[in-house]
């Protein structure tokens, strides 16, 4: 009988008559133990990819927040910490030497400002402005509204539904429909999606007016560190502004640059006055709170402080360190707002803020002087018969003066923001005041003079 | 007879062949010079406490005067009893990472010191900055989980503000 054609094996044997079973068998068990490996694997393989998932979703979220979502109480579900701060706002009992959160009249503080802005709605109606938590609800009450028919404008920064608007009803047209017509819509003041993303709550960028006001100063905003979004974020707002042509586009006037010359000079260029002024008749600028734009030269700004490191600083909670989400006077904050950086004594950096600001006050009052006697000046020179013709010299001269006072004046800080340009915008503004007075002198009837 | 099978000569035969390729003065010389250089290698290294090197002693880090003050600093600070030098300026894990950075750092020091013209007041590099702040987390990390952003590409640079907590010069 012939034997079935098998190899022979290296050493000259031949495998035995079960050979072919037991190579099956162990083939068999080879990929049961490949299976049961690979099934290992798989399984890891889905452990790290369930983790990976879990790492996207930092911050633990109890709530989706929707992408509309401008409540800060539905977002504050996800972030308690910051939330309690941010309802904190609703002090306003704070005061500081010049300024805290109590809204006093700050007409009745410094009647000059009456004068200064005679015919515009600010003489009328103009407090130290509470926290963010009465945006709203302060602009909605304040009797400039009732002054004028202020634009809608005016909502960009004052509420949280307005990057939502403006998608619907388009930018040009939000900004010139009235005031009065869309104030029903508002409701929620400054909001957590202000300044940050819903999915990732990283900063981010919602009113149009900056993003169009950087772009035309070249600047990148996708490009901007973390760091800079701590001071972008704020500088949506806190801004000199204008709103610009018949359609009262908000507009912030940065195309030559962010100091009060670049600023003048833009507005010179496009011939753009705010209002004639009620006494003298000069086209007159109005500074609103320009407290990016002074920061900007300040020496903080240089050191890389931003805006959130002195007035958010990190405080603890807990176990956790979070932002402090409670915006006012880092005055009353000097622990975590000055001594992370600056080792001295809470008293010690206290006297220095206020110093600074009692300088910065002197020089405030010396240019309110200045523009009074300005005024009254033209005033004199007009009633004695002047011409507009004369009388034009004096009336730009008081322009200049009144913005670089109001650029000082309207931003908060009380100078400390950036001192010595605060300082030397005063030193100009008293310089052009006093020039003011003289040109309105020089052109006033002999008659009148002698008086 | 096995012709493939080429036997080598035993040891002390080899030896033997090396040795009379050369002089016995050359191997003379050969030897003393290598006693030479081990010798007074062996004795600088001890002179430069080369050995503190390998440790984790802050004083080590003093063996240079230049680094007086950075010691003083780091001796009357806020970490003195929880972090030495390595603890902050050296990774602490992998292994790997830290005797490479370790090993750099050293000869960088050693380079400078010996050549001389570094610029003082001595600046950190950002290689090693951010080491520095890599470690700040490493121990601080779940006090500062909701604000440091250290798994992104733009983390909060601890020390902007925090600039005296190890040494301040």
């Amino acid at each position: 009988m012939t034997t079935p054609d098998r190899k022979a094996l290296p050493d000259g044997s031949f495998p035995g008559p079960n050979a072919p079973r037991r190579t099956w068998l162990l083939i068999l068990a080879a990929f049961v133990v490949g299976l049961l490996i690979m099934a290992g694997v798989g399984a890891v393989l889905v452990s790290i990819q369930g983790h990976k998932a879990e790492q996207t979703q930092y911050p633990l979220r109890v709530v989706q927040i929707a992408p509309t979502e401008l409540d800060p109480a539905v977002w504050g579900k996800n972030f308690p910490h910051e939330y309690d701060t941010f309802l904190q706002m609703k002090d306003d009992t704070l005061k500081t030497p010049y300024g805290g959160s109590v809204p006093f009249s700050k007409l009745e503080r410094d009647p000059a400002m009456k004068t200064i802005w005679a015919g515009y709605a600010f003489s009328v109606d103009y407090n130290q402005p509470r926290g963010h938590y009465y945006a709203l609800v302060d602009q909605k009450k304040t009797k400039r509204q009732e002054f004028a028919n202020q634009p809608g404008a005016c909502a960009n920064c004052h509420a949280a539904e307005a990057p939502q608007m403006i998608q619907q009803m388009g930018w040009e047209n939000f900004n010139h429909t009235p005031y009065k017509e869309i104030s029903g819509t508002l409701h929620i003041g400054t909001s957590c999606a202000d300044c940050h993303d819903p999915n990732t709550m990283e900063l981010r960028i919602t009113r149009p007016a900056f993003v169009n006001a950087m772009a035309a100063r070249g600047i990148d905003l996708s490009k901007a560190t973390r760091q800079e979004m701590r001071t972008y974020v704020c500088a949506q707002c806190h801004v000199e502004y204008y709103f610009k042509g018949d359609n009262k586009v908000l507009t912030f006037p940065w195309d030559n640059g962010l100091k009060v010359e670049d600023i003048i000079a833009y507005y010179d260029k496009i011939g753009f006055k705010d209002w004639t002024h009620g006494v003298t008749g000069a086209p007159m600028l109005k500074a609103q709170h320009p407290d990016f734009e002074m920061w900007s030269s300040s020496i903080h700004a240089r050191s890389g402080v931003t805006c959130a490191d002195c007035h958010m600083p990190y405080i603890r909670e807990g176990a956790v360190k979070v932002s402090d989400h409670w915006l006012r006077s880092p005055l009353a904050n000097i622990n975590r707002a000055c001594q992370p950086c600056h080792n001295e004594s809470e008293q010690e950096l206290h006297d220095r803020v206020v110093a600074i600001q009692d300088t910065t006050m002197e020089l405030l009052k010396r240019s309110e002087t200045g523009l009074l006697a300005a005024i009254d000046a033209i005033n004199a020179a007009e009633t004695a018969g002047a011409s507009d013709a004369d009388l034009n010299e004096a009336r730009q001269l008081q322009r200049n003066a009144s913005f670089r006072w109001d650029f000082v004046s309207s931003a908060n800080s009380t100078g400390f923001h950036s001192p010595q340009e605060s300082a030397r915008i005063l030193a100009t503004a008293i310089d052009y005041a006093r020039q003011s007075q003289l040109a309105a002198v020089k052109v006033t009837p002999k008659s009148a003079a002698q008086k | 007879m096995d012709v493939d099978r080429a036997e080598s000569p035993p040891p002390r035969r080899r030896l033997g062949h090396l040795l009379r390729l050369f002089p016995i003065w050359t191997w003379l010389s050969l030897a003393g010079l290598f006693v030479w250089i081990a010798g007074l290698g062996g004795f600088t290294f001890t002179y430069a406490k080369g050995f503190s090197y390998l440790s984790n002693d802050p004083r080590a880090c003093v063996n240079c005067h230049v680094m007086r003050d950075v010691f003083d600093g780091w001796n009357h600070g806020s970490h003195k009893a929880v972090a030495a030098c390595n603890d902050c300026h050296v990774p602490h894990n992998p292994l790997v990472a830290k005797y490479a950075v370790k090993a750099l750092d050293g000869f960088k020091h050693s380079a400078a010191f010996t050549l001389g013209g570094f610029p003082e007041p001595i600046r950190i590099t950002a290689f090693d900055r951010a080491i520095v702040q890599h470690n700040c987390v490493s121990c601080h990390g779940d006090m500062v989980s909701m604000i440091d952003h250290s798994t992104g590409p733009d983390p909060t640079d601890c020390l902007h503000c925090h600039s005296d907590v190890g040494h301040l010069q």
